[in-house]
């Protein structure tokens, strides 16, 4: 294995030493923490990670490599990876890639030999913030130095638009359901050949993870992804059952032209958001995000259906909040974090829309979630 | 940040008001398969239960765990586990309900026996936590595949077998190798592996003997596929959450138990482990498990990630310790709330306080489990594993990576590593290669065990030799496989042949590969200075002090000194439930090496490290442990802050909220010392206790002094002069006191000189060794010859596993005793603070000398020695510990021959027997010890005179044999017993019939009783067949015995020996004849090596048969004067340990 020192400097100036792996070179970016045990691919190629350095404190990182399958997008997005240590081999009947392959051949600059946890402890404690990986050649100090400077002047994530950059250029069509990786207990069949693509569902893409779009066509859906930007009346005019708002990286507050084309949608037809797309939302019905200091990301978290009780383990990655004051109008909350209390969950009072902001496509993590998308179809059918 | 939305779901009652009164059961003995773990569980149950405010009953008759502790229930009953025990206790004390899950497969097994017995619905008691149907769906290998079939997933291809003709027809759907699991038995008890048609009439056969219900499945082997565990949580709300992933490094084919386990799982991928999670909560429902932890296995093929569900348990497991320890998440105490209606998200996580439990724990560390096995005591067993549990215990350890928990955790285990080290230098891996081969071609049932295997000298051997004898080796999962595959690496073989070999999944094999590359680096900088950077890479990569100092030719303080002057220092890192999502305020902590440390140790109070025993093995076991938690729970009272060091996962003293802080460590001097700098910075360490936890602390103790840390209580002098042979001869001779004639020697030639003076039998003994390892009486010079040099092998093992470098190496020592052919053994048990002794208790034997007193029955007070005798052992007991300067814990043995006393051994330190005399009398010894370690005199404690109940108490022993097809019954010096039971009555007889009956040896009252024994006890004999004839069995005797009997007119059947030829007395007892009893008991006893193995295949085949059997005279009158009290079945009574108690303290 190669064996460059590198280092991780945040704008606060604190640095870590560890080694590079994955692609050459320097990259800044938002430094976050995600605590999933399992699914590195998936946090990698997942784009609401793009413009951030993105740390897993689970310390073993690689040893399944990269398959063809798990991928949430083509290619990943996120600025920057940190690990405390990589696998020197690749076990996984799946697997194409190594992990240090993929991430040279997709230009990603990864830290490895991080205190991780130390890391993870700081920016809790201090929050989220800017940060730059680069390579440190025999300690020197004005590396370091110049790196945090780049820490330091790399833009705040607030106010920014991530979304639009990753958002999909051309509308396309999506028909491909989770297969064999159905969630109902090996041998279950899917969706029955005769409901296929019974429903067409129209996907505002601003970052979309391609499991929500095999959770849509698990339940019957034809997914059509459109771009970012596409407004409210071009969507209309594809003639969907329903609109979906997807996740996606970025200051929601920073898209005031999403929230117009959501506005545009509601109560023409059902609406359903997931992350930024219920952020998005919120915005819509007149209500206001707010940043997290170090944000929900993790595939752990205890979100409580309000209507129901009951608890999900769900898969979150969300820097920002929908505060409900201003809402209590036009929406009501349908779930709640157990921890912080924080808004996972609206719907509108009257209208046939809702969204959450945590991930019911998971992707990875838990599967509790996923009756959401078939609350989606039935709410296309009473529409 | 909190939303001002208002909760619109509706608030359920969280916990339930309609019941009062709640009956917790344990698991009993502690057995291989079911140990400590559900001490642990037990005792998180009861506590929680009472914190809810119900009033517990708890029944368990092992007095050894503190979940028996009077202050922990309402009503503590140490009573046999049985229908008819614990109907009584039931009508008694009326429980609204009875939670068994928490109790192994012991509780479970109870709770449907007294279901179909109609006890639960005659006194209206609700079964909580599982219901009868969900246990039996779980259990029933046929229901539980039903199960999972219907909710579309896979099991093995199987079916049930009754007898051989089925078993063959299903072997031919099956095809071979094909696996055996009897029906409800634990630990896998009787199942094996059908490798051939050669092999299915025997494993067959002992597989349908082991179950209960005459069942077995054979399944589909899946061996070599990826093994994976989920222990996961749901409540009666259908929340669920997994609380712990783990994979098993040895793949499939091995039993869980003893394979060494990883957790979180490391080679899926997230949608592979969520496919688990979804078939886990599918069977879960289908099971219709309603509340508490539940533990799913898995195999998942490596080459196409197909997935088969291979068990289930609806209750707390083993697993489930290991998973709270490795996690932080109290699943026992979540159980048992969830039992009494409280809902997951209405619990809070204990370690981050604000949050919830409802979620699953994230871990930034990995947690390595290995298991410790005492083959070593067992010599004839089967040394392959499979899917029969064998091991008696086992460690875990964590890191930040795989290798430096792994290394952790090997040197944790105790059997003389320092890491994953090369036994190359060591091993005759030719020699046991042989022994496997030769293992696997012999007939378990009859063939007696061969001699006992030594090392003997090696013959040089090639490099090709050994590559050919590891690869056989590895081939067989044995247990210490990892070090042979480790070997095997280190001679050349590559990762891609391993696999091949062994199926342990590639990622493992590239882990060990480099801790096996930087090992060889390092050899190759041998005699260089050290570098700064290579030890830091080496400690990350787990690799002791000791390692680095073996490679570099250095003594393991230079290495010490070194990384103290280049400041590479252990950092201590938190066991947290959220990879540090949130802060955590249990101080549970692990070392490692990296950038921060968050030991934050307080300065504001005194504090006193407690030093526990490390894993379960024979000879060191729950009571060590039950003693370390004591100390914790005396100190706290006294203020102190109470820090625990283990390595235990299966232990209620690893519990974090047992002690103040809890280091979860290895017990070697390199990482106690680093805790005792970290918690003596501040100059508020009053010391370390080291005499609770057994040897493992007790060797730390000499080098611990030397590096200047305070050893609270008896000093390490005082200890080193009990164990040194010539010191403590000379303290006796100060004293006036006596001994049995011995000497010591260094080779067989020393013993022949000390065998001439004192003559024959002897026992003979490896110095600084615990439970009798390698003991033997011998008659003869062969057997002398034969034995010693066994002894000598295992006192240089023992010898090298508690010297520290620097120290000059010793001649391994052998100690030679006269043996005191039929004294009565007593066992004493003391406290004492420097001015004052207390006895504890004194407790007579019920075996006579020869059978290790771990192994053998005792009763307190004693019951037939004369009060002279007691008197003069009590007031001997008092000159040794004042002479010893004791301030804590003091055991002495004695021999009684008529009225002369001889003094065999004295432990200053904890005994075995310490909370069976604690349960006996009332009096928590430990506890007192602890305070008086601290300072505090006995006095003051208010602890003054000895207390003599009224009451009688008997221990009786429990031995792992059905777990060992090949392995004689026989007692001897060496201790083979794994736990203990304890029966209380008012008489020895009735007290003594409750703890065989709770041993599980159930006395049979009509039936046919064999009686073959050696020509001394013949005249016993004629007693006891006296006895039992008027009690109306018939009896069966062979030869001698048989004509002693007739000569005094008791009618006997005659049978012949084995080598009389046959029908003889084995198949006497497989087959009852017709018009003859059925063999009910079986009373055999041998003397001399010759003998014993001649009268192998009749003790083997009674075990076989499940038949209670009884290898001393003592213990067989015992048990017939037991039969005529005629106690237990019509007139047993049950009562509490604290109505025992307070008779007690009204006397």
């Amino acid at each position: 294995m190669r064996d460059r020192r590198a280092l991780l400097a945040l704008a606060d100036g604190t640095t870590y030493v560890g080694h590079a792996f994955g692609a050459e070179g320097i990259t800044t970016g938002e430094v976050v923490f995600t605590t999933a045990m399992s699914g590195y691919q998936e946090v990698l190629t997942d784009p609401s990670f793009a413009g951030q350095i993105v740390t897993m404190t689970a310390p073993q990182i690689g040893n399944t490599g990269i398959n063809k399958e798990d991928g949430e997008d083509e290619r990943p997005r996120l600025a920057g990876f940190v690990v405390r240590e990589t696998s020197p081999v690749v076990s996984s009947w799946r697997a194409d890639e190594s992990l240090d392959a993929y991430l040279a051949r997709s230009g990603v600059v990864g830290i490895e030999g991080i205190d991780t946890r130390a890391l993870t402890r700081h920016l809790r404690d201090s929050g989220a913030q800017n940060g730059a990986i680069g390579l440190l050649p025999d300690d020197n100090e004005a590396a370091r130095v110049a790196l945090v400077r780049r820490a330091r002047e790399a833009p705040s994530m607030e106010g920014l638009d991530l979304a639009t950059g990753v958002s999909t250029r051309e509308p396309y069509t999506w028909r491909e359901g989770t297969g064999a990786w159905h969630p109902d207990a090996p041998g279950a069949q899917p969706v029955e050949r005769a409901k296929a693509f019974d429903k067409r569902v129209v996907a505002l893409d601003f970052g979309l993870k391609r499991n929500i779009l095999r959770c849509l066509v698990d339940v019957g859906c034809e997914v059509i992804v459109v771009p970012a930007k596409t407004p409210a009346a071009a969507i209309l005019d594809l003639r969907p059952d329903g609109v979906f708002c997807s996740n996606g990286p970025g200051d929601p507050a920073a898209i005031a032209y999403a929230a117009e084309t959501v506005r545009g949608v509601l109560g023409k037809k059902p609406f359903f958001g997931i992350c930024l797309g219920h952020q998005i939302f919120g915005l819509a019905l007149g209500g206001t995000t707010t940043k997290l200091r170090f944000g929900h990301r993790g595939i752990n978290q205890p979100v409580r259906d309000l209507t129901t009780g009951r608890i999900e383990i769900t898969t979150q990655n969300h820097g920002f909040v929908v505060d409900l004051e201003g809402l209590s109008a036009t929406a009501k909350l349908t779930h709640q974090h157990l921890n912080d209390g924080t808004v996972e969950g609206i719907a509108h009072t009257s209208l046939p829309a809702f969204s959450v902001q945590y991930h019911p496509e998971s992707a990875a993590g838990p599967h509790d979630s996923l009756y959401l998308f078939q609350r989606f179809i039935e709410m296309i059918e009473q529409a | 940040m909190v939303a001002s939305g208002a909760l619109c779901y509706p608030r359920p009652v969280p916990r339930r008001s309609d019941l009062k009164k709640i009956l917790l059961v344990g698991s009993g003995p502690i057995v291989i398969g079911q140990a400590s773990e559900f001490d642990y569980s037990g005792t998180q149950g009861a506590k929680a239960l009472l914190a809810e405010g119900y009033e517990v009953v708890l029944v368990n008759s092992n007095p050894a765990t503190i979940m028996t502790d009077p202050e922990l229930a309402a009503r503590t009953y140490v009573e046999p586990l049985t229908v008819e025990a614990l109907r009584m206790i039931i009508a008694r004390e009326r429980p609204d309900a009875m939670l068994p899950t928490l109790g192994g497969q012991t509780a479970l097994n109870l709770a449907l026996a007294l279901d179909e017995a109609g006890v639960l619905a005659e006194f209206g008691v609700e079964l909580i936590g599982a219901s009868k149907e969900a246990i039996r769906k779980a259990e029933d290998r046929g229901l539980f595949k039903a199960a999972c079939a219907k909710v579309g997933l896979a099991t093995p291809k199987s079916g049930n077998a009754h007898d051989l003709a089925e078993a063959h027809a299903i072997i031919a759907e099956v095809g071979y190798p094909a696996i055996l699991r009897p029906s409800f038995t634990l630990g896998g008890a009787g199942g094996g592996i059908v490798w051939n048609a050669s092999e299915v009439e025997a494993k067959v056969g002992w597989a349908l003997s082991q179950s209960p219900t005459r069942e077995v499945l054979i399944e589909q082997s899946v061996l070599g596929w990826k093994e994976y565990e989920l222990e996961v949580i749901c409540d009666s709300a259908g929340n669920f959450a997994v609380v712990c992933s783990i994979e098993n490094l040895d793949p499939m084919g091995v039993h869980t138990g003893d394979s060494i386990t990883v957790a979180p799982a490391m080679t899926l991928t997230d949608r592979e482990l969520q496919r688990l999670r979804d078939a886990a909560r599918a069977v879960m429902l289908e099971i219709g498990v309603a509340t508490g932890g539940s533990n799913v296995q898995f195999a998942v093929n490596p080459a196409n990630g197909d997935v088969i569900v291979i068990e289930m348990n609806p209750r707390v497991s083993r697993s489930s310790a290991l998973a709270s320890k490795a996690t932080g998440y109290a699943i026992a105490k979540v159980a048992a709330k969830l039992a009494v209606g409280y809902r997951l998200d209405e619990l809070r996580n204990d370690i981050t306080r604000t949050t919830s439990a409802a979620f699953e724990p994230s871990i930034d560390y990995v947690v390595v489990k290995w298991p410790r096995f005492a083959f070593e005591k067992f010599p004839g067993a089967d040394p392959r594993l499979g899917t029969q549990m064998k091991s008696v215990g086992e460690v875990m350890a964590i890191g930040r990576t795989f290798c430096e928990a792994l290394q952790k955790a090997a040197r944790s285990l105790e059997t003389g590593k320092d890491g994953l080290s090369s036994l190359l230098p060591d091993a005759d891996y030719i020699g046991l290669a042989g022994v496997l081969d030769r293992a696997a071609r012999r007939d378990l049932a009859n063939d007696p065990a061969p001699d006992p295997w030594t090392a003997g000298p090696r013959t040089a051997s090639t490099d090709v030799e050994l590559r050919t004898a590891l690869r056989a080796l590895v081939a067989t999962a044995s247990a210490e496989r990892l070090f042979h595959l480790a070997d095997l690496m280190r001679l050349g073989e590559t990762d891609e042949e391993l696999f091949r070999l062994t199926a342990i999944d590639p990622w493992f094999l590239a882990q060990i590969r480099r801790i096996v590359d930087f090992e060889t680096a390092q050899k190759a900088e041998s005699g260089k200075p050290l570098s700064a950077d290579a030890v830091r890479a080496g400690k990350r990569l787990g690799f002791s002090d000791r390692q680095l100092a073996s490679y570099a030719g250095a003594s393991e303080e230079t290495v010490r000194s070194f990384r103290e002057a280049h400041a590479i220092k252990p950092t201590f890192a938190r066991v947290d439930t959220c990879a540090a999502e949130f802060v955590a305020y249990t101080p549970y902590m692990y070392s490692t090496y990296e950038t921060s440390n968050e030991a934050a140790p307080t300065a504001d109070r005194e504090k006193i490290i407690i030093l526990g025993g490390g894993p379960n093995r024979i000879g060191q076991g729950i009571e060590f442990d039950y003693c370390c938690c004591h100390a914790a729970f005396a100190l706290r009272e006294l203020g102190y802050e109470t820090i625990m060091v283990n390595c235990n996962p299966e232990t209620v003293s690893t519990d974090y909220d047992t002690s103040d802080r809890l280091y979860f460590e290895p017990l070697t001097l390199e990482d106690v010392l680093a805790i005792c700098e970290e918690e003596g910075r501040d100059g508020k360490l009053a010391g370390v206790i080291v005499q609770l936890g057994g040897q493992t602390p007790l060797k730390l103790a000499k080098p611990l002094a030397r590096a200047g840390i305070p050893i609270l209580g008896t000093s390490a002098d005082a200890i080193d002069r009990a164990e040194d042979r010539e010191q403590f001869d000379a303290m006796l001779v100060k004293l006036g006191l006596r001994r049995p004639r011995g000497g010591i020697a260094h080779d067989v030639e020393g013993a022949r000189v000390v065998a001439r003076d004192i003559g024959f039998p002897l026992l003979v003994r490896p110095s600084y060794v615990l439970g009798g390892r390698a003991m033997m009486i011998v008659n003869d010079d062969d057997e002398l010859v034969h034995y010693v040099g066994l002894a000598v092998e295992v006192a240089r093992e023992a010898m090298r596993d508690i010297r520290t470098s620097g120290e000059i190496e010793q001649k391994p020592t052998i100690l030679l005793d006269e043996f005191l052919k039929d004294a009565i053994e007593c066992d004493v048990d003391c406290v004492a603070d420097g001015e004052r002794v207390v006895i504890g208790g004194v407790m007579q034997h019920i075996e006579e000398a020869g059978i290790h007193s771990g192994d053998s029955a005792c009763v307190l007070p004693p019951h037939t020695l004369p009060r002279t005798v007691v008197s003069s052992i009590k007031e001997q007991t008092r000159m040794l510990a004042t002479e010893l300067g004791v301030r804590g814990l003091m055991n002495v043995q004695f021999g009684v021959i008529n009225q002369a006393t001889y003094i065999i051994e004295v432990n200053p330190r904890a005994s075995r027997t310490v909370p069976f005399v604690s349960k006996a009398t009332g009096v928590a010894f430990a506890k007192v010890a602890a305070k008086v370690m601290a300072g505090r005199k006995l006095e003051a404690l208010g602890l003054v005179d000895e207390v003599v109940p009224k009451h009688v108490s008997v221990k009786e022993s429990v031995f792992p044999f059905a777990k060992f097809p090949g392995v004689d019954t026989i007692l001897g010096p060496e201790m083979r017993s794994t736990g203990e039971v304890m029966g209380i009555d008012s008489t020895f007889e009735r007290a003594f019939h409750k703890a065989i009956m709770a041993a599980g040896m159930p006395l049979p009252t009509s039936g046919a009783v064999i009686i073959s024994v050696r020509d001394d006890d013949k005249p016993v004999a004629i007693v006891l067949a006296r006895k039992l004839h008027r009690l109306g069995f018939s009896i069966v005797a062979t030869g001698g015995t048989a004509d002693a009997l007739a000569r005094v007119g008791i009618p006997c059947e005659r049978v012949q020996k084995v080598a009389e030829g046959s029908p003889h007395i084995v198949d006497r007892v497989k087959i009852a004849s017709e018009g003859r009893a059925a063999v009910a008991l079986v009373v055999n006893t041998t003397w001399g090596s010759r003998a014993v193995r001649d009268s192998y295949a009749i003790r083997r085949q009674t075990l076989l048969a499940g038949i209670p059997y009884f290898t001393t005279m003592a213990a067989a009158l015992a048990a017939a004067d037991a039969l005529e009290e005629g106690a237990p079945g019509g007139k047993m009574e049950v009562r509490s340990l604290q109505e025992w108690h307070a008779a007690v303290r009204s006397e």
